[in-house]
């Protein structure tokens, strides 16, 4: 293993301030979807970025972001690959996502079984407008491929629930 | 990449591009609101597997949308119209099953293409997640809806057998694939209170069927229509 050198740290921390294109309440860090930060020369910078799912189109946008943002801290050279091992999961978004993203109305995804596949739905999710865990699914995809539709059978609101993966 | 692996990439990448083109069909005419958001999601997810893999064989948009229909190496059942509801459905369960568990071999192993597999092993849960519930829902539901899902599966089984033809490059165990498939559909479609079809899994016309290039009638007007806009105005971007 590597270590991270100071500057990488830096860049690090820049890259992963920039929002996610499409949960803009959420930054790539706390998404869990920046990899790793590698200065190979004087402003020459790699940065290894792994998508959510792997026809996820926000990825593209989110190389492109990453680019100014560095480029802004006065990085010439950057280049983004993007990584798909060890594939990204719901377990890599940060605490602190997950805060933000039930204040933004979405119901944040729970902790993974360990045998894989999809959570069974007698786990609850909790509402993120009323609180309340009485909650039904509506449909297993909504309007991004990472949410599902649910509604809240206590206030009667829909809402969206990041699905585990 | 190694050359040993374009044969393998080829053959998955292009079953995961036709189905999303044949799922993409369904934008705008779907039953519901739901099932049109649901059906672009899968297709969207098909997409991002595609991409990866013709891009470890080539430049993926010359592969989309330059190859003639013959050089396409995709399962025939992938290709089918979609038909009516419950026929996109069965195809759906057919093929979510085999993915699933082809992609969990490959995910098990150490090969170039296990971190795609691994990555796009849990999307497929949601695919096979949606295509059984639909295919309760359906089987047992009004004696309509059983009638046209029995239809759906009846119609595709003849081209379900070519799934268990080994592919070149791809290291599974292609019986224990056939067995878990089997089971799996075989006990969604007894809960679903559908019969498991009766006759071949393939025809003697099938010959080596889409993994040798051999295609079905409706391919060719699919194929058409999604290299149109490619092929008459090369190069252009939204």
């Amino acid at each position: 293993m590597v270590t991270e050198t100071l500057l990488e740290a830096e860049l690090r921390r820049v890259a992963g301030s920039v929002p996610d294109p499409e949960l803009p309440v959420l930054t790539l860090e706390e998404l869990g979807v920046l990899r790793a930060v590698h200065v190979f020369g004087p402003g020459r910078v790699e940065v290894e970025l792994t998508p959510t799912y792997t026809g996820c189109p926000a990825i593209e946008v989110m190389s492109t972001d990453i680019e100014r943002a560095l480029h802004e801290h006065g990085i010439p050279e950057v280049s983004v690959r993007t990584v798909l091992s060890p594939a990204w999961s719901t377990d890599d978004i940060s605490a602190e996502g997950r805060r933000k993203l039930a204040e933004f109305g979405i119901a944040p995804p729970r902790p993974q079984p360990t045998d894989g596949g999809p959570v069974p739905l007698t786990l609850s999710v909790r509402c993120p407008h009323c609180g309340s865990t009485d909650t039904e699914l509506l449909s297993r995809f909504s309007s991004t491929a990472c949410k599902a539709l649910r509604r809240c059978v206590s206030c009667r609101e829909p809402f969206d629930h990041f699905k585990e993966l | 990449m190694t050359a040993a692996l374009a044969p393998a990439a080829l053959a998955l990448g292009d079953d995961a591009l036709v189905l999303s083109h044949r799922l993409g069909e369904w934008a705008g005419h779907a039953p519901v609101l739901e099932e049109e958001v649901a059906l672009a999601n899968i297709a969207l997810d098909l997409l991002g597997q595609a991409r990866i893999l013709l891009s470890l064989v080539g430049d993926e948009d010359e592969l989309a949308y330059l190859r003639e229909e013959r050089a396409f190496r995709n399962l025939q059942l992938v290709e089918q119209p979609n038909g009516d509801f419950a026929q996109t459905i069965a195809r759906q369960l057919y093929f979510s099953t085999y993915q699933g568990l082809l992609y969990g071999q490959l995910a098990a192993g150490d090969g170039e293409l296990a971190p795609l597999a691994a990555k796009a092993v849990k999307e497929v849960a949601y695919h096979q997640d949606h295509a059984e519930h639909w295919t309760l829902r359906l089987g047992d539901g009004t004696a309509e809806s059983h009638e046209r899902m029995q239809r759906g599966c009846d119609t595709l089984w003849r081209f379900t057998g070519e799934m268990f033809q080994p592919v070149e490059g791809v290291d599974v165990d292609w019986q224990k694939l056939e067995a878990g498939w089997r089971e799996s559909v075989g006990a969604v479609l007894e809960r679903a209170t559908l019969t498991v079809p009766e006759g071949p899994q393939s025809g003697a016309w099938s010959a080596g069927a889409g993994r040798q290039g051999l295609h079905t009638e409706p391919f060719g007007r699919m194929i058409a229509e999604m290299q149109h806009l490619h092929r008459s105005h090369p190069g252009a971007t939204w």
